[in-house]
């Protein structure tokens, strides 16, 4: 599990637009880097990171080895409903890491 | 009489003309651009943070034959070592020579855990040794003043006036002498180890100060100090004697 | 970015290139995005027509270090139903790939903003391209100065 950091507000009013920042620990190994031997490191990335709000997908991004190492990504979503937000976040390796937060709208 | 005095004075100027006085001390946050300043002002987008975080983790976590975690000893890191990175490398009695933070934390591991020292630059000693010295965030710099560390000091001072390596120049020169000015396309700052360990955009990882002293070295041509020897930790503890008085900002984000 | 091979000798070959390139302000021609770019770009669009506008790319002209240089994209749209940007793509001229992300947005967005931190290898153009609602393509571009980070492991 990767250390990750989240700031989603707790709480917003109903139509808000809240703003989500999320940065999760991982060396977005491009491919490209040559090893002590002069082979090249494999290719080791994040490539997906999704975010749903109560069951409904409301953000996705795709992420090439241009994405900086300890990948972070700022966007909006509008608070619609109190519930839960997920997030995850998916390897070169098909592997997925999910962290849940939840919001209070009023 | 008179003569001699001028002569003295000269001599004390001429050595310490170049050093850099407090109200003149500026962090390398001064000299990094508005958006590494951005990055290391937000907590949760420091990437500094991800490794505050594992370190929270570790000071739990039981190690070694004593089967004991640093908060088993030490309680709460946010009152027990507030201060402490502050006034590293300290006095070690036992060795009789100072200790930089890592040292410290690796003698607690050996003396008090039973478990094997963390490798110097692990992702775990950095992580380890980032929460300690966030604890001290805000915190001016103190070295004490003990006479003890008067001969390491003195060491550190030789060393970081002294002209090294193929290229020949002494750190003074870049960053007593040329702070502000231009090396290619980067600012020189005035060198002072206020955010360690660091998130180094160049390393897209924490990194110890003992690392960035290596880099600057291999920058000069020179024969880098191996981590954890006696003159890394006399430079070591000569510059954060330099910084007195500087809030630590741990973790700093830098180019 | 990464993919420099360590050793001193190609530090100090690519330190001489990018001083080259990098200082002078330069003015690009119409046409000068490298075949990749363009390919990637139109493997997007398709025969469509990508309008400058609407869409605000912000970099720092002079990065402080090509691993990590903070990317904003904002998108002038009311982001309702009816009017809404459905992606943003982000595309590099210079790194090995020319792709660097790309975003699915939608009305729930509430506002088409998106931060993220991107690697360059080297002094580039760096293209956004906001796909809406209706079909259409509108884009924004921006010249960025890629440093050498002083003193370092190789």
């Amino acid at each position: 599990m990767a250390r990750v950091l989240i700031n989603v507000p707790a709480q917003a009013k109903r139509g808000e637009i809240i703003e989500i920042k999320t940065l999760i620990a991982h060396p977005m190994e491009t491919g490209y880097r040559l090893g002590p031997t002069g082979a090249a490191i494999p290719r080791d990335i994040i490539n997906r990171f999704t975010c749903s709000y109560n069951g409904e997908e409301v953000f996705r991004a795709e992420f090439f080895p241009a994405i900086a190492a300890n990948p972070f990504i700022a966007f909006f979503t509008v608070a619609t409903e109190s519930g839960q937000i997920v997030f995850s976040w998916t390897d070169d390796h098909g592997e997925t890491q999910t962290e849940i937060r939840q919001i209070t709208v009023e | 009489m008179r003569a001699l005095v001028l002569a003295v004075a000269a001599a004390t100027a001429a050595a310490t003309a170049a050093e850099i006085g407090p109200p003149d001390r500026r962090s390398g946050y001064d000299f990094a651009g508005p958006e590494s300043r951005a990055m290391q002002d937000d907590d949760t987008a420091n990437p500094g943070m991800l490794g505050v975080l594992q370190g929270e983790t570790l000071w739990a976590t039981k190690a070694g034959t004593a089967d004991r975690s640093c908060a088993e000893c030490h309680g709460d890191a946010r009152t027990s070592m507030k201060g402490v990175a502050a006034r590293y490398p300290a006095f070690e009695r036992a060795l009789a020579r100072p200790l930089d933070l890592e040292g410290r934390i690796n003698r607690c591991r050996t003396e008090h855990q039973g478990a094997a020292p963390f490798a110097r630059e692990s992702e775990d000693l950095l992580a380890l040794t980032a929460f300690v010295a966030y604890q001290s965030r805000g915190l001016p710099i103190t070295v004490p003043g003990d006479a003890e560390l008067r001969p390491f000091l003195d060491l550190g001072s030789e060393l970081f006036h002294r002209r090294q390596g193929q290229l020949n120049l002494s750190c003074s020169q870049c960053h007593d002498d040329n702070w502000g000015k231009r090396l290619a396309g980067a600012v020189i700052p005035q060198g002072h180890p206020t955010g360690y360990p660091v998130y180094r955009l160049e390393w897209q990882s924490l990194g110890s100060l003992q690392r960035r002293l290596r880099n600057c070295m291999i920058g000069v041509r020179a024969e880098p100090y191996e981590y954890g020897a006696p003159e890394a930790v006399a430079l070591e503890l000569y510059l954060m004697k330099r910084a007195q008085g500087m809030p630590l900002e741990t973790p700093a984000v830098r180019p | 970015m990464d993919e420099r091979s360590p050793g001193p000798p190609t530090r100090r070959l690519v330190l001489f290139t990018t001083a080259g390139l990098g200082l002078a302000a330069f003015t690009r021609p119409a046409a000068a995005t490298p075949a990749a770019m363009d390919e990637a770009i139109r493997a997007l669009v398709a025969s469509a027509m990508v309008k400058p506008g609407r869409v605000k790319l912000e970099l720092p002209p002079i990065v402080e270090n090509g691993n990590t240089v903070p990317l904003t994209v904002t998108v002038d749209s009311p982001m309702s139903e009816t009017d809404y940007v459905a992606g943003i793509h982000i595309f590099n001229e210079k790194n090995p790939q020319p792709y660097v992300a790309a975003f699915d947005l939608g009305p729930r967005a509430g506002k088409a903003v998106v931060s993220i931190r991107i690697r360059l290898a080297d002094s580039q153009q760096v293209v956004a391209i906001a796909r809406l609602n209706d079909g259409s393509f509108w884009s924004d571009s921006a010249d960025v100065v890629v440093t050498l980070a002083a003193c370092a492991e190789g």
